[in-house]
């Protein structure tokens, strides 16, 4: 049995990313364990917006959902989901935001809302499709707000392909320099994606993803196997340092004590 | 002038068959006890409309309720899948289910218009996204200043509103805290509103704090009162979510037989809120226990006399 599980690897690595940052739009699951670590550690002053119209919470316990209860009382603010929508994510009050996906591809484009039928066109597909998944929720336009966003998904064949089958989420659209820009998207669009297996990171100039650093443990092929591009390899690929005894305590013993998001092996 | 009425004849005076209906509540105040009635009296073709179609309207799905949904995230929050959405969207069962789809932003844009009177409501969103290749309800326009291009939607007008909140008089000026939602739009946007409160109050108590109201009466047309109408969602300060049932309905709603014999115990099989509340009761006597939040007050405030 290793020291950690796969999830606290994710969260700790997560956690470190949000080091100096002021402002994140939080998730639940993963997310928001990797964010109330990041003010315990690397981010004492990290304020948490939640998608539900919370701003400033400070959970009493881990919230079960973004619309749990324990995320209002407390909080210095609650507002109606207009303001949310208009004022701090389009306002460009967001600086990080955490997102999921189902597919992603080499330039970070998201897909979260169907895996296509088989036949017919792109409508046809979508309307008669395989898997149906749940939709934008507000990741549509908190993938071209945030300043960054941050990928939380496990590293699969499934998930890393070559052609997403919808664009729920606009990453780097087609990997050309200033192509967000061009398109009014003022956020920088994806920066950092945290898998199980290994850590990637996009470059300026090609909007492409490439490895960044692998898991301890982790064997190159075995990621290059799951990424459905012909992956680019960082020239000073590193080894992701592993969880500290303080972190896995603090997400052990304070932030998620009854192993509801942490103790999934797989 | 009271508009107090009872759930059965608020919905079968305001919710007909082909109706848009929007049972709203942003993950919170979810009016679970409207949508069983709803399906007890046997609406059909409804469309049915909420930013987060939730286990509410998965239930409505499953009894055959709608003809279509319009949405913005489909997922039984901190869970998993709706899977009685699924099995219409992927399967066409019990029947298919048209779905039209937004973002969040891009439904409460749509609210927005709608209470306004707007023909369309702009925002910076969908730039990039296949969401405008399959609803062409999504389309950009140029800006007549900057000449840059911006989404819009047109405005959302349901039949009905239903929205739960914690307490409003007997007129229908309502007041929430805690998450807010679209109560406010939604209810400026439909044709006809429903509120369901937890507690009915004086209307007295509603002017002692005005700034805690979202609705006022002008809006309403019936007013419920039905206490833990939201189960198993919950209301802010009066009980939680029940989170053990919607892990349970995960299990439930896997298996059509299973859903099916749910609805007939749980829907059919109850007269109404107060008799569904007694059965959950007996089944689990700690129930009001477990779900109670305790109790943390705020500081009241000083509006002040003048004159």
């Amino acid at each position: 049995m290793s020291e950690y599980t796969p999830a606290e690897m994710m969260i700790t690595s997560s956690a470190r990313a949000l080091s100096g940052e002021r402002v994140v739009f939080v998730g639940v699951g993963l997310p928001n364990i990797a964010c109330n670590l990041a003010r315990h550690t690397v981010a004492p002053d990290l304020e948490l917006v939640y998608e539900s119209g919370v701003f400033g919470s400070q959970p009493a316990r881990l919230p079960l959902s973004i619309g749990d209860p324990t995320l209002v009382s407390g909080a210095t603010l609650v507002c109606p989901m207009p303001d949310l929508f208009m004022y701090y994510l389009q306002g460009g009050r967001v600086e990080v935001a955490f997102l999921g996906a189902a597919q992603i591809d080499r330039f970070g484009n998201i897909n979260t809302t169907v895996i296509g039928g088989r036949s017919g066109d792109f409508v046809e597909r979508y309307e008669q499709p395989k898997v149906r998944l749940p939709g934008s929720g507000g990741a549509c336009e908190i993938a071209i707000h945030a300043r960054k966003v941050f990928v939380i998904m496990r590293l699969t064949a499934r998930g890393f392909v070559d052609q997403i089958d919808f664009c729920t989420s606009a990453g780097h659209l087609n990997g050309k320099p200033g192509a967000r820009a061009a398109r009014g998207m003022p956020g920088a669009g994806p920066q950092l994606v945290v898998t199980d297996k290994a850590i990637f990171r996009f470059r300026q100039d090609t909007g492409e993803m490439y490895l960044s650093s692998l898991h301890p443990g982790v064997e190159l092929e075995e990621v290059r196997a799951a990424v459905g591009w012909p992956l680019k390899i960082a020239d000073d690929l590193k080894t992701t340092p592993p969880p500290t005894a303080e972190e896995l305590r603090l997400i052990r013993e304070e932030l998620d004590p009854e192993g509801a998001y942490t103790s999934k092996g797989e | 002038m009271t508009k107090l009425t009872t759930m059965a004849d608020a919905i079968a005076e305001h919710v007909h068959d082909g109706d848009s209906i929007a049972i709203e509540g942003f993950t919170a105040f979810i009016c679970f006890a409207a949508a069983h009635e709803i399906i007890r009296q046997g609406r059909r073709n409804l469309t049915l409309v909420r930013m987060t179609p939730d286990l509410i309207y998965d239930q409505m799905i499953a009894a055959g309720c709608a003809r279509k949904m319009v949405f913005s995230y489909l997922g039984n929050p901190g869970v998993g899948s709706l899977h009685c959405v699924r099995r219409a969207v992927e399967k066409g069962v019990p029947r298919p289910l048209e779905v039209e789809e937004y973002s969040h932003f891009g439904m409460v844009s749509r609210y927005m218009a709608g209470a306004a009177h707007l023909p369309f409501f702009p925002l910076r969103s969908y730039m990039g996204a296949d969401q405008p290749k399959v609803n062409p309800h999504i389309q950009f326009v140029e800006s007549p200043f900057e000449g840059e291009l911006v989404a819009v939607v047109p405005p959302l007008n349901p039949d009905v509103a239903i929205v739960h909140a914690q307490r409003a008089d007997a007129g229908g000026d309502t007041q929430i805290w805690g998450l807010l939602g679209v109560q406010t739009e939604v209810a400026f946007a439909a044709k006809r509103v429903i509120v369901v409160a937890e507690e009915i109050v004086d209307e007295a108590v509603i002017r002692s704090d005005p700034n805690r109201t979202v609705i006022p009466g002008l809006m309403v047309e019936a007013v419920v009162h039905e206490p833990w109408g939201a189960h198993p969602s919950y209301a802010q300060g009066y009980y939680d979510r029940d989170n053990q049932f919607y892990l349970e309905w995960d299990r439930i709603s896997r298996d059509e037989a299973e859903t099916e014999a749910w609805l007939e115990e749980w829907v059919y099989g109850v007269e109404d809120r107060a008799a569904y509340l007694r059965k959950l009761e007996g089944q689990e006597p700690e129930l009001r226990q477990r779900l109670a939040p305790g109790e943390a007050l705020s500081q009241p405030v000083n509006y002040g006399i003048y004159g």
